[in-house]
């Protein structure tokens, strides 16, 4: 069993490895577009990664994650543009904004549970990204924040794609270090039975509390990595729509599974890419997707895989 | 150590526990008997502070904790064993264990020492004290009902109590799981733990408890040595139906 386990783990940080020095050459050999695609992608990954924590390992129906993305994004823009602060000031700012908003929401939300808790959520996301919608003279309205002067290092395809890696992977690693720690396990007990975690001394709301304030400042931070790959921000980053994409790409993935968010919108960011190119109607096919989803694959893909790999008896958290 | 003091709680116009009255001294077995819907759960649920009573006053080692929160009640060494098995479902029995540990340890909010080092003998030692040693890789729900419950009872254990509360701990076992479950409370109140149970088992109730408290309808009737409840008239009519 330990050494079936040790295998385990050194195939998988094999795999990582492997994967870590091909996005590292990646620009070397790619066109631009597929270079400017795998930082979207790497950053989607890590904004659903950070859903996730709440989601899948927190038990939290954070229906409007997309907000704090947004704010992220919105916060390093509006620094950029209407501050002579260092531009690594904005890039700071812009995270904590959102976990900051995180924390308000959050304290308003955490007294309900389930869907309530979504739902509320749902309510006040759409309030900030109305006001992000409609306050022309600060926020450009519907029109965004475009050309966004972004630090020179970072502006190319190239620099910004090598500043999206860098952030994500170390992000990627706090967050998997924070899911493996005590937190991250009483976390998850928490999303099992809640009652049951307070009656073994658990203070459940400031658990989660702190759950949700991680999960967005981490989206802050994709949020971010969004404007040095785009240069530019706008009120879509907050629309619910894309808050049901990013749950959509944790079910794809697999919301029980450390990587599976990661995976679920690297395939969902191709396959946008590729539908787009025949058809306008994407969201039909993320719907068909859902659908698919929901009957064939409620695990997702790569918890899939992972139960065909091991044995559902002994599937240990850290294998997760 | 614990009092339940003239403790009253309604759910809308229906009166769950009417007047509710317990005294448990260390190291005793207490049980709490009746019939269905005579408010034992809902007693043991005031008690670990998942529930708010009316009126009335709870009082652990002297101290009031009726206002206290389950997590603070549990610090002050209170643990409750559900009726229905409540385990953390997606986590193994060993992880079950080790986040009691861990919660109890103040290692809640720890958020870079990989767990997986963490409690690692301590764990292993409650799920071994109880019989769970060998399947402690095991995704809880893959265990059979009788494990589930006994692990209930190893997860209680992680949080250290001085006084564990367990509702009906033998429900739905085999007659072998319940001689087991029996032993293993015996065990651990001999090495000094004090244990509040309610179950349906009457012989099993006055040969194991100590002292038994009776309920019926909302109201404590009686609490006292089993042969004392046993020869009481009021008992004897409303629960023992005479015999």
């Amino acid at each position: 069993m330990v050494e079936a386990k040790g295998y385990f783990k050194i195939r998988t940080v094999a795999l990582l490895s492997i994967l870590l020095v091909v996005l590292a050459v990646a620009p070397s050999f790619l066109p631009r577009f597929f270079t400017y695609l795998l930082a979207l992608a790497l950053l989607t990954g890590l904004l659903s990664t950070s859903l996730n924590l709440a989601l899948g390992f927190g038990g939290m129906y954070q229906f409007h994650h997309a907000v704090f993305y947004g704010i992220g994004a919105y916060g390093v823009s509006l620094m950029l543009m209407k501050t002579s602060l260092p531009p690594v000031t904005g890039f700071i700012l812009g995270p904590i904004l959102s976990a900051i908003l995180a924390l308000i929401m959050g304290i308003i939300c955490i007294r309900l549970s389930k869907l309530y808790f979504g739902m509320l959520q749902l309510s006040l996301g759409s309030l900030v990204w109305v006001v992000i919608f409609r306050w022309y003279s600060f926020t450009g309205g519907d029109d965004g924040l475009h050309g966004v002067p972004i630090p020179s290092l970072i502006a190319t395809v190239t620099g910004s794609y090598y500043f999206t890696l860098i952030v994500t992977v170390c992000c990627m690693a706090i967050l998997y270090m924070i899911v493996n720690s005590p937190y991250g396990r009483i976390l998850q007990a928490i999303r099992d039975n809640p009652e049951r975690s307070a009656s073994i001394g658990v203070r459940v709301r400031a658990h989660q509390l702190v759950a949700l304030v991680i999960a967005g400042f981490f989206a802050g931070i994709a949020g971010i990595l969004f404007v040095s790959v785009e240069g530019s921000a706008f009120p879509d980053l907050l629309s619910w729509t894309l808050s049901l994409e990013l749950i959509i790409m944790c079910l794809f993935g697999g919301w029980f599974t450390f990587f599976g968010p990661m995976l679920g919108s690297a395939i969902m960011v191709g396959l946008r890419t590729l539908v787009g190119g025949y058809t306008e109607y994407w969201t039909l096919v993320l719907a068909i997707i859902l659908m698919l989803l929901i009957y064939f694959l409620p695990e997702g893909v790569l918890g899939y895989f992972q139960g065909l790999g091991a044995n559902p008896k002994n599937t240990s958290a850290e294998d997760r | 150590m614990l009092q339940v003091k003239d403790v009253q709680k309604s759910f809308g116009h229906f009166q769950a526990i009417i007047r509710a009255n317990l005294d448990v001294r260390r190291g005793e077995i207490v049980a709490v008997i009746g019939p269905n819907g005579a408010g034992k759960s809902t007693l043991f649920k005031i008690i670990s502070g998942h529930l708010k009573p009316d009126r009335g006053k709870i009082l652990f080692r002297d101290r009031d904790i009726t206002s206290l929160e389950p997590h603070q009640i549990c610090r002050q060494g209170v643990s409750l064993s559900y009726q229905i098995v409540n385990v953390f479902s997606r986590l193994t029995v060993f992880e079950n264990v080790q986040v009691s540990v861990l919660s109890r340890l103040g290692k809640a909010f720890d958020f870079f020492t990989p767990a997986k080092g963490l409690a690692i003998d301590e764990t292993e030692k409650i799920l071994d004290s109880v019989g769970l040693g060998n399947v402690g890789d095991r995704i809880c729900g893959a265990l059979s009902h009788g494990e589930q419950k006994v692990l209930e009872i190893a997860i209680a254990l992680g949080s250290n109590p001085e006084l564990l509360i367990l509702d009906e701990p033998t429900a739905g076992m085999a007659q072998e799981e319940t001689s087991a479950t029996i032993k293993l409370l015996e065990r651990l109140n001999h090495e000094g733990l004090t244990i509040l149970f309610c179950e349906h088992d009457i012989e099993l109730v006055f040969s194991f408890a100590n002292r038994i408290m009776v309920m019926q309808q909302g109201v404590s009737i009686i609490q006292g040595p089993p042969h004392q409840v046993r020869e009481n008239r009021e008992v004897r009519e409303a629960y023992l139906g005479g015999a």
